[in-house]
């Protein structure tokens, strides 16, 4: 027992001093650059845009620029951590993170700006369109009250039912219920799948229902959906989470780039902060991918082959 | 899974183990009389503001200085750091020989190994599995998967061991880990992912770290067990050759235990891929990442496809483990022809994957991949189009949801939430107490209050009452189907790959099913746990009715009992013990998720802890988890007798 003991404490030894110090900001995966080939790593979010993103990117630096692409499904703001400690190269679609933005880009300078995505993203309440066309005025938020016997479920405790998504979703649903004074309970579906699950079987019986959801979205094709007016945005209006009484802004998506890659990434980093496109763009992926079911990979190759001029301006 | 080793019965007279409960419950009656008055000026609702603590802050600095100091504080640079790389290059070390050795020789080594430790059929059903996941297109997940099971296996297997030796060689480390392993056991996987991605960052490394917790207690448990059991007839006449204490261990002591070490390692394995996919949420890759988004596109078709190889390498390793453990491996011969198989096992892999490469084929063949997303789609669509409402008579699964949610979660939550909050304390005590100690008792009622003390009482009661609906469902339908089980060999044989696919399935993959038919919600959550509990109950119960004494069912027969009478009056009684586990197991494993659950709708604790690691917001997260935790030990405390524990699933 003793010997053991001695040699544990040796090894440990050894382990904590002897090979000098571990650098916690150069951590690659054990699965990145096998068999020789230079590996990039990309952070996809859970919705489908992002997937989109990563798709199109993954094909065009493996068909195009000879890379090998992992790609790692994270949440946005543990995404930013991997960002910093180089775990993944970069993160192609992020929604606002200001917190995140001054510790990692401004403070530490492990996280670089890699430009916008060239899509806009918005937030907010929707309400399916034949429910709309049926009810016109259920599309302001000062005639919700009245059609909250409409939204209720048995989950929702005798009011309407206001359905929130993912966890990792940035959402003010809570207070804005409070602060407007509404007859609503927030319902976490706790996962985007779970939340387009749920729609979809509304839309299929034709059901009404009202959800926090988001723009640009493949779902949108699929169920149309209308905007509940919320109480507009201004600036800084949602500075304070408890007192938030004012609707979701428009964000520009920006993408993020690992420090070190972006400087020594070569062609990759430069494909990457070029890369752009619209929201129409992002939507055709999507809707290959969440709707026909096509792996991503065959939806990015199907969107590749359909817009050179697009792409081919990202790579000169 | 494997499998399971039942005390007998208590010998204890129930009259007086009644009489002695009431005692205590009189005595409980008395106390509460006597401190009415002081619990009434805290008020008689939900748990007094005064009396908790908040750790937001506290725990949010935390969180802070970690990320702050992670790159420059020598903790981490020469610690964490060079622990986080020796698992990025152990795990890259196994990768790149799995891929080196191709499909073809990674099938032939699987293969030899099976038929070396169980015989003909296990080879080619390992051969099969292997080819399956090729054929699913999932050849490289599967391998990053296997790389990552490698490492955390022998790393869980290492510190396992480690503890279960020095708790079966020292009775006050025993007594010491005891409540460490318990804590382990019930804590929920995902409560801890938090802190280790905090501390190693998202991937590989942190997902091996949390694996190790998560798979190092039963190995621990069964190793100390072993040691402990091993005869002492045969320990005495080791020591009186003159053996000193390490020739003991090493000579006597271990060899005995070599059934418990191999359950153990069974064990561990089960446990290591069960955490395979909720590593993927930290990062980790493999089979575990592609289940977890296919979901993003809502693709129940290509969960499954990333799900099946998950469940093929369970069954697989599950029947490898244990054919090595139950020593229905063929007879050993002498040192010498062993170690020849074990040379021709390893000269066939380099033949078979240089065969390979010759042929230009280390690559699984790209068109060579099977596409079962469609069909199973289509399949699922179908299903909830025809069962989700509108089904005459019955109604349809959203209406039984719907009521279930009315009936049955509303009213249990109303009531747990309604009643003063000592109230609740003094049900767990007058729960606890009579089948235990007034430990156990004092145990579960301290974990239930510091739920309260960590400010989240509402949402814990929220999560209890699911809990208490999940596991009452399972119990009727497990106690039902493990009947059937016991009675009828061939309802047995059924059953058996059914519960290992429910047993092993990454839950993941019928997250989205269950919203389909039930819609977003508590009763999907609920489901869910259901299904996940299931098979656990169903042969923890079908195993202790066949292990009924054959006597006593003898002399029941022939004194002319019916089936039905032999049932109830005879084996039921006799296999209480079984039958107590079976709520055990099902309470521990309907918590384990409940964070599952919170992806669903089913709010509360589980969605508190998916959205602290979501948000990265360790204060919301790690409290959410230590109130899973609290909940999980007081169950575990009310649910299980005071002696004899055994490890989980085990």
């Amino acid at each position: 027992m003793r010997r053991t003991a001695i040699t544990a404490a040796v090894a440990a030894l050894a382990l904590t001093t002897g090979c000098g110090a571990a650098d916690m900001t150069k951590q690659a995966s054990p699965f990145a650059n096998a068999r020789g080939a230079k590996t990039v790593t990309l952070s996809v979010q859970s919705w489908v845009g992002a997937q989109a993103d990563a798709a199109v990117a993954q094909y065009i630096l493996e068909h195009k620029l000879g890379y090998r692409v992992d790609t790692v499904q994270v949440d946005e703001v543990p995404a930013w951590d991997a960002l910093s400690q180089g775990r993944v190269d970069a993160l192609l679609e992020d929604w606002g993170h200001p917190e995140q933005e001054e510790r990692y880009v401004r403070r530490k300078g492990t996280v670089v700006s890699g430009g916008g995505l060239g899509v806009t993203g918005h937030i907010g309440w929707f309400v399916p369109t034949y429910l709309a066309k049926r009810h016109p005025d259920v599309t302001d938020w000062r005639n919700l009250d009245k059609y909250a016997p409409l939204f209720r479920t048995a989950e929702s405790g005798g009011k309407g039912q206001l359905m929130d998504g993912s966890p990792s979703y940035v959402t003010n649903d809570k207070a804005l219920v409070k602060n407007l004074g509404l007859d609503y309970q927030v319902v976490f579906a706790g996962s985007e799948a779970a939340q387009i699950t749920q729609i979809k079987r509304f839309a299929k019986e034709k059901k009404p229902f009202l959800t926090y959801w988001y723009a640009p979205q493949w779902l949108f094709e699929k169920v149309p959906m209308t905007e509940v007016r919320l109480p507009p945005h201004k600036e800084g209006c949602d500075a304070d989470p408890d007192k938030v009484a004012c609707g979701y802004p428009h964000t520009p998506l920006k993408k993020y780039l690992n420090a070190d890659f972006a400087k020594s990434g070569g062609a990759a980093a430069a494909f990457l902060k070029k890369f752009r496109w619209t929201t129409e763009d992002q939507n055709e992926v999507s809707l290959m991918i969440a709707e026909q079911k096509l792996s991503p990979a065959e939806a990015a190759k199907k969107w590749v082959d359909s817009h050179p001029s697009v792409w081919k301006k990202w790579l000169s | 899974m494997a499998t399971l080793s039942l005390p007998s019965a208590r010998t204890k007279t129930p009259r007086l183990l009644r009489n002695r409960a009431a005692a205590k419950l009189l005595l409980l009656a008395l106390l509460t009389a006597v401190l009415l008055p002081v619990l009434n000026r805290w008020g008689n609702g939900t748990w007094p503001h005064a009396l908790t603590v908040s750790l937001d802050k506290p725990l949010a600095s935390a969180s802070d200085w970690v990320i702050d100091n992670r790159d420059s504080h020598p903790l981490f640079l020469y610690f964490f750091g060079h622990l986080s790389n020796a698992v990025v290059i152990a795990v890259r070390a196994v990768y790149l020989t799995l891929l080196t050795a191709g499909w073809a020789g990674v099938t032939v080594f699987g293969a030899l190994l099976a038929w070396r430790l169980a015989g003909l059929r296990l080879a080619a059903g390992t051969a099969l599995a292997f080819l399956a996941c090729g054929a699913l297109g999932m050849w490289v997940p599967t391998m990053q998967t296997l790389a990552l099971m490698v490492v955390a296996v022998l790393a869980s297997v290492a510190v396992g061991a480690l503890l279960g030796l020095a708790a079966g060689l020292s009775d006050r480390l025993d007594r010491a880990l005891r409540p460490v392993l318990d804590t382990m056991q019930v804590l929920p996987a995902f409560a801890y992912l938090l802190p280790v991605v905090l501390v190693f960052g998202i991937g590989v490394p942190a997902a091996v770290l949390a694996t190790v917790v998560y798979a190092a207690p039963p190995m621990a448990r069964l190793t100390a067990l072993g040691l402990r059991g091993a005869d002492p007839e045969v320990l005495e006449a080791v020591e009186s050759l003159g053996a000193t204490r390490r020739q003991r261990l090493l000579t006597a002591r271990l060899p005995l235990a070599r059934q418990e070490l191999l359950l153990g390692l069974n064990q561990t394995i089960m446990m290591a891929l069960s955490m395979a996919v909720i590593a993927a949420v930290i990062g980790a890759g493999g089979l575990g990442d592609r289940v977890y988004q296919a979901l993003a596109s809502v693709d129940v078709g290509a969960a499954l496809a990333a799900g099946i190889p998950l469940v093929l390498l369970a069954i697989v390793l599950d029947r490898l483990t244990s054919a090595a453990g139950d020593g229905t491996a063929r007879p050993r011969a002498g040192g010498r022809p062993r170690l020849i198989a074990w040379a021709l096992t390893l000269a066939g892999t380099v033949a078979a994957a240089l065969a390979a490469r010759l042929l230009g084929a280390t690559e699984w063949p790209a068109g060579r991949t099977l596409d079962i997303a469609g069909p199973v789609n289509r399949a699922v669509d179908w299903m909830t189009d025809h069962l989700y409402s509108g089904v005459p008579v019955v109604g349809g699964t959203a209406d039984w949801a719907g009521h279930f949610t009315t009936w049955v979660l509303d009213p249990v939550r109303a009531g747990l939430q309604g009643m003063p909050w000592w109230s609740v304390l003094l049900v767990v005590a007058a729960l606890a107490w009579p089948i235990g100690t007034w430990r156990t008792a004092l145990t579960a009622v301290l974990a239930m209050a510091a739920t309260g003390v960590l400010g989240v009482w509402e949402p814990s009661l929220d999560t209890l009452s699911q809990v208490l609906a999940a596991v009452a469902v399972t119990l009727v339908l497990g106690l039902a189907t493990g009947i059937a089980a016991a009675r009828s060999a061939r309802v047995d044989r059924a059953l058996r790959p059914v519960l290992d696919v429910f047993q092993t399935m990454p839950q993941f993959v019928y997250l989205i099913p269950v919203v389909a038919l039930f819609g977003v919600g508590r009763a999907p959550a609920v489901a869910a746990a259901v299904v996940y509990a299931l098979p656990a109950v169903v042969r923890i119960t079908a195993q202790g009715l066949r292990q009924v004494d054959e006597a006593a069912l003898e002399s029941a027969r022939s004194l002319g009992a019916t089936g039905r009478q032999q049932l109830w009056q005879v084996q039921l009684p006799l296999a209480r013990r079984a039958l107590l586990l079976a709520v055990n197991q099902g309470v521990v494993l309907v918590l384990a998720v409940v964070i599952i659950g919170g992806l669903v709708g089913g709010g509360a604790l589980g969605y508190d802890v998916a959205f602290g690691l979501a948000q990265g917001d360790l204060a919301t997260g790690l409290v959410a988890g230590a109130a899973i935790v609290c909940l999980g030990l007081m169950l575990d405390r009310v649910t299980q007798p005071a002696r004899h524990r055994a490890g989980k699933g085990a």
